[in-house]
């Protein structure tokens, strides 16, 4: 079994489209050892001549669907690796991976009580490996999702995110835009602030566990905010992905 | 050449941008960059400016200071540079306006012994440069950036440009210089990069 | 983390996983930390990271203090923890 810092070759067995911009690419590995949710990979991008380039993706999967390992990534349009993996790789290619990574962002079904996850954008990728573990776990501790997102067209895993919320398992998702308003749209339309997250946060109550994932400005806000309405640091776990765009 | 796994059809950024065709502008080991990527050792400081000053320690007869509005008074400048940062980007043509570190230093009288320059910069960064390596035209310390006052995440409100030098020696934030006889490596020079810097015979890192 | 070119470029320690991991030979996001300039305790997963840098900078996220440099060459990484009073790791028992 590949220790989780050894370089090992995962193949593309599919890739599959969130949105316009964003895609899940599933891998296969011939030695994983498993991860849990919220945990990153590192893939590694070689050219001919020895230039190399490393960037970290969290594994958007649940550690149930392993030896398959999802990511989902954002083309960014002047990215150097984002562009690749959208535009040249095909099922059947092979990238250097290692992991799992990260012991720092992580939640499993093993942590009881109520939960709040925040997401920006991509930012609901690690988010999303939590809340689908928990769904394969038959976990019922009320979770909630507070995902922000420029427009509704550009929400990722929508539907399927819907679909849980539907369910009757303690899982509800808050959607709020910041760049549109469709008609009939009756969720929130404006950047997470304090009064959001206290009534999000509401239902669940002051012990709740904390995960927030995104841009850093978005983190440093929504975590400032938090501790502001009573939560203590030690209940939140932040995962900043720099600036917006990344 | 390499053993390691090659990635099918991944070439990178830089032969987009068309390293090497403008000839012997790109210093050994550089690629051309169409952006201004921002590098930061820290968080973005922001001192109000009526409380910046920039000044002058150190071995010199009498400190100086001058306050933002006393700064802005001084004799500046257009430069039109080409700039290179050691982790590997070189920007051609960067428009700056700012003041020659010539004219900021014809207001003290240099101690004979001043031989090198520390610059400080909010935040607690510092690099060191010869006191020969900024004078005549080679450095200058700049308040706008292509025809704009210079933002804080490029370095604003004023940094110090050395356009013969890796971008880090051109400290972002720059409180004051201060001039010593002793050399005194600075904030990455202290770490495993190079003391000097000159990114034409690609003085990186120190002997590892 | 992915391509940047402005903004705030804090991230946090958990974006060094993979270097650090390969630096200490184990994941160490969870090993507290204890800040030698203002006595702080954080898990080294929650300092604020500076990658992007001529090398990678951890910082105390209260005081922001430099916790660790590292920065590494054609031959050899150096890392520098002067700003680190000490770690804590912890051993399982058995």
């Amino acid at each position: 079994m590949a220790r989780p810092l050894d370089w090992q070759l995962a193949t593309v067995a599919g890739v599959h489209d969130e949105t316009d911009t964003v895609r899940s690419f599933s891998l296969t590995l011939p030695n994983w050892g498993g991860h849990r949710p919220g945990q990153h990979v590192d893939l590694r991008l070689t050219a001919e001549d020895g230039y190399s380039v490393e960037r970290s993706y969290s594994i958007a999967s649940e550690p149930e669907r392993a030896p398959e390992v999802d990511i989902t990534v954002e083309r960014i349009p002047d990215g150097e690796v984002s562009p690749f993996l959208h535009d040249v790789v095909v099922p059947g290619d092979r990238v250097e991976l290692r992991g799992p990574i990260g012991g720092y962002f992580v939640w499993d079904a093993a942590q009881p009580g109520p939960l709040l996850l925040v997401g920006g954008g991509s930012g609901v990728v690690p988010l999303m490996a939590m809340i689908r573990h928990r769904a394969r776990v038959g976990a019922m501790n009320p979770t909630r999702l507070l995902l922000s997102s420029r427009g509704a067209d550009e929400i990722i895993y929508r539907e399927e995110l819907d679909r849980m919320s539907a369910t009757q398992d303690g899982f509800e998702v808050v959607h709020t835009l910041t760049r549109e308003r469709p008609a009939g749209w009756n969720g929130y339309s404006r950047r997470i602030d304090e009064a959001m997250l206290s009534e999000v946060l509401e239902p669940l109550g002051r012990e709740a566990r904390v995960y927030i994932c995104g841009p850093t400005a978005l983190v440093e806000s929504a975590a400032n905010a938090l501790v502001r309405i009573g939560l203590a640091p030690s209940q939140i776990r932040t995962e900043r992905f720099g600036p917006t765009g990344s | 050449m390499t053993d390691r796994f090659v990635t099918r059809g991944f070439v990178g950024r830089r032969t987009a941008e068309g390293s090497g065709d403008v000839g012997s502008r790109i210093p050994p080991g550089q690629y051309i960059t169409r952006d201004f990527p921002v590098l930061s050792a820290g968080p973005t400081p922001r001192t109000p400016l009526e409380q910046w000053t920039f000044s002058i320690q150190g071995l010199v007869k009498e400190p100086v200071s001058w306050s933002w509005q006393e700064f802005l008074a001084l004799p500046a400048r257009e430069w039109t540079v080409d700039i290179s940062c050691v982790t590997k980007w070189t920007k051609l043509d960067m428009r700056w306006k700012g003041v020659s570190v010539d004219t900021l230093l014809e207001a003290v009288e240099l101690d004979e012994r001043a031989a090198f320059v520390i610059a400080w910069s909010d935040g607690g960064y510092t690099t060191n440069l010869p006191l020969a390596d900024v004078l005549n035209g080679q450095a200058f310390v700049a308040y706008e950036y292509d025809g704009a006052p210079l933002v804080p995440e490029h370095g604003g409100p004023a940094r110090l440009v050395v356009p013969a030098r890796y971008f880090w020696k051109s400290a972002k934030w720059i409180r004051g210089i201060r001039l010593q006889a002793e050399d005194q490596p600075g904030f990455w020079e202290s770490f495993g990069y190079h003391n000097r810097g000159d990114q034409w015979r690609e003085e990186r890192y120190s002997g590892d | 983390m992915a391509d940047m070119t402005t903004g705030d470029l804090m991230v946090d320690g958990n974006a060094l996983a993979g270097l650090l991991a390969e630096l200490f030979g184990a994941d160490v996001t969870l090993v507290p930390a204890k800040c030698a300039a203002c006595g702080e305790v954080n898990m080294m997963g929650g300092l604020h990271a500076y990658v992007q840098a001529p090398g990678s900078v951890l910082r105390c996220p209260i005081c922001h203090a430099v916790m660790m440099r590292i920065v590494q060459t054609d031959r050899a990484t150096r890392i520098e923890m002067r700003g680190i009073a000490y770690f804590r790791f912890e051993r399982s028992s058995g």
